[in-house]
């Protein structure tokens, strides 16, 4: 590393001369244009309900009134404040998983992909990387219709149907969140992986190891920082989704944060208090949870991830 | 009803299962990778490693893209066959016509916006003091859900025509040019559609920026140095040397928006429910199919979708091939 | 327009509140019911037990059902509850099977729903399992079509319901006659395929109504209308006596609504459809033997226009016409509370939507009259309301949807929260607030002439598709004449 210091420090001389203060500015007007907005919801649901429908956010400055009514409405009103609670689990039980499965199941494939060698190989990462397009809303029928009726061809019992009850619902979403989320992570992985060096693993070729050995001795360790990064998406897009959890995980005793705050947010439009108290609820795991992890997740990238 | 922890034990121990269950494949499929052949060509090491991929990629996409297709020559209740009716409707109603340039503008302007913003501020930002802040602030709304930020940005839009504005932008309107000056930016005709884009391009860009900063320290200091040396300006090297050298990453982000363009549903639906001429594909293929019962037409819908992806494929094909020439 | 009815209209859980609230207390809680039930309207027992359960702080009936927990966990034991008015469902107690309901409502209303049934829930030993979803009408196709589907789902709108006859299972004979008991035929005609009935109908919303301040109309000397011409009339002259006043207009009204946009101007047209050409015309239209752009549906959108698009009514505290577009219908009305606006169009279920405080009554802040006809004697009334559509076929099944068809379960609904039942043995003196019981009342009413709102009739692609989004745009400036065009077209095709 220490060789790299001397480009690094003609570099950053480099950039001194971009930096006029016309570039600063674009950059505090474009940092101010990513968050302001945000700011002004966080402002708002700490605001009295009749205020937020009458006066804009930025009143507040003049005259502060705070209250933190909103919040209580959104977490303990309607019942919801043992619901609540369990919907967390439920989110926490639904994306551990759903994170796990895609990432480890992509890495593999990525693997075969980019290192062992058969015909037809490259037209099966192209058919993979293409599936990323088929829409999730699609999919919803017929993937429902594999749990709750099996598959029957022409009379022949394939699979039964699975008939999950209760908490063992979860298992569907696992799957659902699975198979939607292998394409792109697969795209991704491969991309990175098929940038590793050749000779290492020819070597260990050499040596006499096996696909399952390289795997886990060279690959995994040198594509870990990239795993992490997927796996803070996956966590955020999972975390995030609303339309697979309606469909595969109904009902009470399964449904993650996101349903239960859709419910919540009910009757739209003029309901401001509960909308922006709602959405910050939604949004302040996911913006925790990248906060924590945004070290891996850069990491991740500054590891050659994104060579293309 | 007072919260019983006791009460959620079942799922952990689902869960414990589920984990469980990973584990055993995960360690089954390494365990075959040791016996089947060692050598760098083998079809049979190739499919135990892709095994569990293809059964879930199978099941959860091929099949229902398969089904979609079928049920695209068929009525509105996926019975009777039509023919290619539902894709002469597509092309010939002036309603559709007008939601595929929606989705044709959305594919063009989230990918190109997203990726320039994202990109010059990368390169602002890079080697600054505040860089992982600056960052991070833009990075944020990636970590929003698509309905959270619809909301934000509902807000944003808001529109008042009497009385105090509530909206961010309307204000902004009344400082600069007063009070006359106020839209109802989300039923403007065409314009509401570049209000949508925007929000996507707000989500998108700390995508772009992350990535491609990443990718800018990337770039061998070797290459930038002697660039230095012959005296480029920073104009020069931005264009001649840091974009040609992260040239892939570029690619990459673009792929990526465009494909997430191409299926972008929920800001729609949220903020304007595809009402005033803003439905894109993916929301009226949802809104034809389950709430339309128009099974048929969402079906073709969802093939068009599909259709519109193949030259990105293609394309993916081209590269991939070669970078083996070149390998 | 019947999904925003319920899905959309949501109020907060009411807190625990003093027991001595006021008839007139503003369903802005639909739960102030519930206080109001524990005030006297129940037996000592059953008082005692929802006194304490709210008094948790909690809507009280999740935990007997939602949460599927045993109900002996409910702390409740049976001699507190005079089970033999149950008996006639039958006695499930040891099987203890589970029967899923599946619903747009959601949130506190969908609460009430399970404080209603509780006692059903305790007695026979079935155990409800509800779900609530805002995005029911896209779920519940996928959940038919994928296989799986709820027990029981209510179904706001019976054009999406007709899909789904194949799959549903018809009402038994008891059934059947519970229902005949219960509804007239102008009900009954909505849950019946090929003279079968499949769903009774279970909630109503009365949406001939218009709001307006009683003490607005005290003090100005106006007087409720009776027939088409006297409001007319009665627009004019507020009108000329508003015209001082910033911003204030005779009408407003909202019809933003997200996905569904445009739904409150269908209901006018529906309603003038009504008064214009009788029942007889309206079920033609509503079958599409009368097409969508014949010159009577013309007039009927005419008519509508003649208060929605006249810039000399519309819109009070919000604007000119265009801006409705950009008011949600949950806002539509409230100007009415500050003056600016004296007259709102909009149906029963729009009493949850005024704030906390406002008090809804003939005496109070804010209340009702029926839309006129264009006779005193002309009484149409335009309504929506919730179907009850089965898709398995199993004794507690048929015993939940006996029960939903029951007197019985009418009265303890409207007990439990602002409600109405169009069912012969509702009583109004049950409803939660004055509003509910005008709605049980003129749906009581022997001249009245119900029909069932339109767009919730018709095929879903024109129901709740091209009929919101082209009379949005004929409010923002298109004509009566392409608008209809437009609409006819999709239905052709």
């Amino acid at each position: 590393m220490s060789n790299r210091v001397e480009p690094v420090v003609l570099a950053k001389r480099a950039r001194k001369r971009f930096s006029r203060p016309w570039a600063s500015l674009t950059a505090i007007v474009i940092a101010l244009l990513w968050t302001t907005p945000t700011f002004g919801l966080l402002l708002s649901s700490f605001r009295p309900e009749e205020e937020i429908k009458t006066t804009g956010w930025w009143t507040f400055f003049s005259q502060p009134n705070f209250t933190i009514e909103n919040y209580n409405e959104v977490l303990y009103g309607s019942g919801s404040s043992g619901r609540l609670a369990e919907a967390f689990i439920n989110s926490l039980v639904i994306t551990i998983p759903s994170v796990l499965f895609p990432i480890a199941f992509a890495a593999l494939a990525a693997y075969a992909l980019s290192w062992v060698e058969f015909k037809g190989r490259d037209w099966l990462f192209v058919g993979i990387f293409a599936l990323q397009v088929v829409p999730l809303q699609m999919a919803l029928v017929p993937l429902l219709s594999f749990f709750s009726q099996g598959v029957d061809v022409g009379g022949f019992t394939l699979m039964p149907a699975w008939d999950l009850e209760g908490e063992w619902k979860f298992v569907q979403v696992w799957f659902a969140h699975t198979a939607f989320g292998l394409p792109l992570s697969v795209f991704l992985l491969h991309n990175f992986m098929s940038e590793l060096p050749g000779s290492v693993i020819e070597s260990a070729r050499v040596d006499g190891a096996s696909h399952g050995a390289i795997f886990r001795k060279i690959v995994l360790p040198l594509i870990t920082p990239a795993l992490a990064s997927l796996a803070i998406f996956q966590f955020l897009w999972v975390w995030n989704d609303l339309l697979v959890a309606l469909v595969f995980a109904s009902g009470s005793e399964t449904s993650p944060l996101t349903a239960r705050l859709a419910d919540m947010a009910g009757s739209r439009g003029g309901e401001w208090q509960r909308l922006t108290a709602g959405a910050f609820v939604s949004i302040i795991i996911p913006v925790a949870v990248f906060l924590t992890l945004q070290r891996y997740f850069v990491r991740g990238l500054l590891a050659g991830g994104v060579k293309g | 009803m007072t919260f019983d922890f006791l009460d959620q034990i079942p799922k952990f121990v689902v869960l414990g299962v589920g984990v469980l269950a990973f584990l055993l494949v995960v360690l089954g499929v390494l365990y075959v990778g040791n016996i089947v052949p060692h050598r760098p060509k083998s079809l049979t090491a190739g499919l135990v490693f892709l095994i569990p991929t293809l059964v879930l990629v199978s099941i959860g996409l091929v099949v229902p893209a398969i089904r979609t297709t079928v049920l695209s020559l068929g009525d509105s209740r996926g019975e009777g066959f039509v023919g290619l009716d539902n894709y002469v409707w597509i092309f010939t109603d002036p309603q559709i016509l007008g939601v595929v340039r929606n989705s044709a503008l959305w594919v063009v302007l989230v990918p190109l916006v997203a990726t320039a913003v994202g990109l010059v501020y990368a390169v602002i930002i890079d080697q600054t003091r505040l860089e992982k802040l600056a960052k991070t602030l833009v990075f944020l709304p990636m970590a929003i859900s698509f309905v959270g930020a619809a909301i934000i940005w509902k807000f944003v839009y808001d529109y008042k025509q009497i009385g105090d504005q509530i909206g961010l932008l309307n204000q902004f309107m009344v400082w600069l040019f007063g009070e006359g000056a106020t839209q109802h930016w989300l039923t403007m005709p065409f314009w509401n559609n570049l209000f949508l884009i925007a929000v996507m391009v707000w989500i998108q860009a700390g995508f772009a920026t992350v990535v491609l900063s990443a990718a800018i320290k990337g770039v061998p200091s070797e290459i930038i140095e002697a660039a230095r040396l012959d005296g480029v300006n920073a104009w020069q090297m931005f264009w001649k040397v840091t974009v040609p050298s992260i040239r892939p990453a570029i690619i990459v982000v673009l792929v990526t928006m465009s494909i997430a363009s191409l299926k972008l549903f929920d800001i729609v639906r949220t903020m304007t429910g595809g009402r005033n001429g803003t439905s894109v594909l993916a929301y009226e293929m949802y809104a034809q199919s389950f709430p339309g019962q128009q099974t048929g037409r969402g079906a073709a819908l969802a093939v068009v979708l599909f259709l519109l992806v193949i030259p990105i494929v293609v394309y993916q094909v081209r590269n991939l091939r070669q970078r083996k020439e070149v390998r | 327009m019947a999904r925003t009815t319920l899905a959309r209209v949501s109020a907060p859980c009411a807190v625990p509140g003093p027991d001595d609230y006021p008839r007139t207390v503003p369903p802005r809680t639909p739960m102030a019911g519930a206080d109001e039930e524990r005030s006297g309207l129940m037996t000592i027992q059953r008082r005692r037990r929802f006194a304490a359960l709210t008094g948790a702080g909690m809507c009280a009936a999740m935990v007997v059902t939602a949460c599927g927990a045993p109900s002996e966990d409910s702390g409740l034991s049976e001699e507190e509850l005079d089970c033999a008015t149950y008996e006639e469902f039958g006695d499930f107690t040891e099987e203890k099977p589970a029967v899923s309901i599946y619903t747009p409502i959601t949130d506190a209303e969908g609460d009430a729903f399970e404080q209603a049934w509780a006692p059903f829930v305790e007695c026979t030993g079935i155990q409800i399992q509800y779900e609530g979803s805002n995005d029911f009408e896209a779920q519940i196709e996928v959940r038919v079509t994928g296989g799986d589907a709820p027990d029981i789902a209510f179904f706001p709108q019976p054009g999406l319901m007709a899909r789904y006859k194949d799959d549903m299972v018809p009402a038994s004979d008891a059934l059947a006659e519970r229902a005949a008991a219960g509804w007239s035929e102008d009900w009954l005609q909505y849950g019946t395929f090929d003279g079968t009935l499949y769903a009774q109908p279970m909630s109503a919303n009365l949406k001939s109504l218009v709001w307006y301040s009683p003490k607005l109309f005290k003090d100005n000397g106006y007087t409720v209308p009776e027939t088409w011409d006297d409001l007319i009339k009665l627009s004019d002259t507020i009108a000329a006596d508003l015209a001082g006043t910033e911003g204030a207009k005779p009408w407003c009204a909202g019809i933003d609504s997200g996905e569904a946009t445009g739904w409150p101007v269908t209901d006018w047209v529906e309603d003038m459809m009504l008064r214009e050409h009788g029942g007889d015309v309206y079920d033609q239209w509503v079958s599409h033997e009368l097409p969508f752009n014949d010159s009577k549906v013309a007039d009927a959108v005419d008519k509508a226009g003649s208060i929605l698009k006249n810039e000399d009514y519309m819109n009070g505290g919000y604007g000119d016409v265009g801006s409705m577009t950009g008011v949600s219908f949950e806002e539509g009305g409230l100007p009415i509370l500050d003056g600016t606006c004296a007259l709102h169009r909009q149906a029963s279920f729009y009493s949850a939507q005024w704030p906390d405080g406002t008090e809804v009554g003939p005496e109070g802040d804010v209340f009702a009259f029926y839309l006129p006809g264009n006779t005193a004697d002309d009484k149409p009334l335009l309504g929506g309301g919730e179907f009850v559509a089965a898709f398995r076929e199993a004794e507690e099944v048929d015993a939940v949807r006996q029960y939903l068809a029951s007197g019985l379960f009418a009265n303890a609904r409207m007990k439990t929260g602002a409600w109405a039942s169009a069912h012969a043995d509702a009583d109004p003196a049950n409803a939660a607030d004055p509003m509910m019981q005008l709605t049980v009342e003129l749906f009581h009413d022997e001249g009245a002439e119900f029909r069932f709102d339109a767009s919730d009739l018709m095929p879903g692609h024109v129901g709740s598709d091209s009929f919101f989004d082209e009379m949005t745009q004929w409010i923002n400036g298109k004509s009566t004449g392409d608008a209809l065009d437009a609409i006819e077209e999709t239905w052709e095709s």
